[in-house]
């Protein structure tokens, strides 16, 4: 099957794939995106053209450490954050770490969790779903149909097209996130052709720039896979793992990294380790659940809002 | 030095005896020790001691203390492979070949570490 899946096909596997949480919500207007944080996007009257999405990300099912007693819980949050959304978004991207260890119950509970909100998900791998005996058999098995190599794939939606690529599988001693030479030489091909016009969205689970070497927080091959893109007008690429917001703009392409459902991570540098930041609790609920975005419109970076699962 | 001192007091810790340079001491454990050991604490993302020196038979253990699993793999990806390691889970390896032994976490490949087995 080429990566071209007719829309009936890409439609089914929206629908195989029942997943979600909460995120940033997107929205894309005349061929460019920009983003609004859900306090925003209740109080917004609904758009007379484009659409919108969230990312969600991090959900970390299964985590129990002090710095979360229950990550079930506060995943949930976020779903009821997503129901009460009066514009329903088109779909959910899930940017990896579903799960804390791979394991098939985590996955269950992540999957009547997410199920409640009614729409497709999209999904790319964290590390933390790939640690399964298989090494990443329990995830593809899910979420891996009508899928390349490790589970990478791009569909469009109402012009816009998405590319989900996969950087954490057989990473290198000493580096950082890879996609590895297959992967890009399928990106390479899945962006020939299409008009420079045309928004790109790229979803991954580690950040595809460097936002921390030494803790390796960025894509050691990512450089290929951005000069690929840079042709483009209007390229929007969403990362989480590293369970805070960083954005950055270079040229037309915009990155943004999700807040975890999960737990708060410290930024780079900034503490012994990327270990779980320990929050009062009642502050975590503040450091968690919904992210916005910077994205370019023409030149400029738009607004951002936050949301929180503590609003 | 420091790094030494902390994987002593490690192994300590653990109830797992070092041997290697007991023996001046212990007379009756300086004849060939079949089970050394020596261990490894993954903390903070960080493997400690980084370099760990032993001679062949040591059995080294891996302990994670991090609240986020880790694994233990071998630069070459076959010579040791845990599974996944979460909180105070363990993994050990015998080495039987005088060498140098670099090893990661796949997870995190940023943390690094090495193993140098000595000729007994």
């Amino acid at each position: 099957m080429t990566h071209d899946d007719t829309p009936g096909d890409r439609r089914g596997f929206l629908k195989c794939m029942a997943w979600a949480g909460t995120g940033a919500l997107f929205t894309v207007s005349g061929g460019l995106a920009s983003s609004i944080g859900l306090d925003q996007a209740v109080a917004a009257p609904a758009k007379a053209q484009g659409f919108t999405f969230l990312q969600i990300s991090d959900s970390h099912v299964g985590f129990n450490k002090p710095a979360n007693p229950d990550a079930k819980a506060t995943y949930q949050e976020a779903v009821s954050k997503i129901l009460s959304l009066p514009q329903k978004p088109d779909f959910i991207l899930h940017t990896g770490d579903i799960t804390q260890l791979s394991k098939d119950q985590e996955f269950d509970d992540a999957d009547q969790i997410i199920k409640q909100v009614g729409l497709p998900v999209f999904h790319v791998p964290g590390e933390h779903d790939m640690l399964d005996e298989g090494a990443g058999k329990a995830y593809l098995d899910r979420f891996g149909k009508e899928t390349k190599g490790a589970g990478w794939y791009s569909f469009d939606h109402k012009g816009v097209h998405f590319v989900a690529l996969i950087n954490v599988v057989n990473l290198k001693a000493g580096g950082m996130g890879s996609l590895g030479a297959d992967q890009l030489e399928w990106l390479e091909k899945d962006l020939s052709g299409r008009p420079s016009s045309q928004p790109i969205v790229v979803f991954a689970h580690i950040p595809l720039w460097t936002v921390y070497a030494d803790w390796g927080w960025g894509t050691d091959d990512a450089a290929q896979a951005l000069s690929y893109l840079k042709r483009f007008g209007s390229v929007t690429v969403l990362n989480g793992h590293i369970h805070q917001i960083t954005q950055k703009v270079e040229g037309n392409i915009a990155f943004h990294t999700a807040r975890s459902t999960a737990f708060p991570q410290p930024v780079g540098g900034q503490g012994p380790s990327p270990g779980p930041l320990k929050v009062p609790t009642e502050q975590l609920r503040s450091m968690l659940g919904i992210t916005t975005a910077t994205f370019v419109r023409g030149r400029e970076p738009i607004a951002l809002v936050d949301q929180t699962l503590a609003t | 030095m420091s790094k030494t001192l902390k994987a002593g007091a490690a192994a300590l810790a653990l109830g797992l005896a070092t041997l290697t340079g007991a023996g001046v001491s212990f007379p009756a454990l300086a004849q060939a020790p079949a089970a050394a050991s020596a261990a490894v604490k993954i903390d903070n993302f960080v493997f400690g001691p980084q370099a760990l020196t032993v001679t062949v038979g040591t059995t080294v253990t891996w302990i994670n203390q991090d609240d986020i699993p880790h694994t233990v793999v071998a630069d070459d990806r076959h010579t040791f492979k845990s599974r996944v390691l979460d909180t105070d889970e363990r993994f050990s390896f015998t080495f039987t070949k005088p060498g140098e032994y670099g090893y990661f976490c796949s997870l995190h490949p940023h943390m690094t570490g090495k193993v140098i087995v000595k000729a007994g």
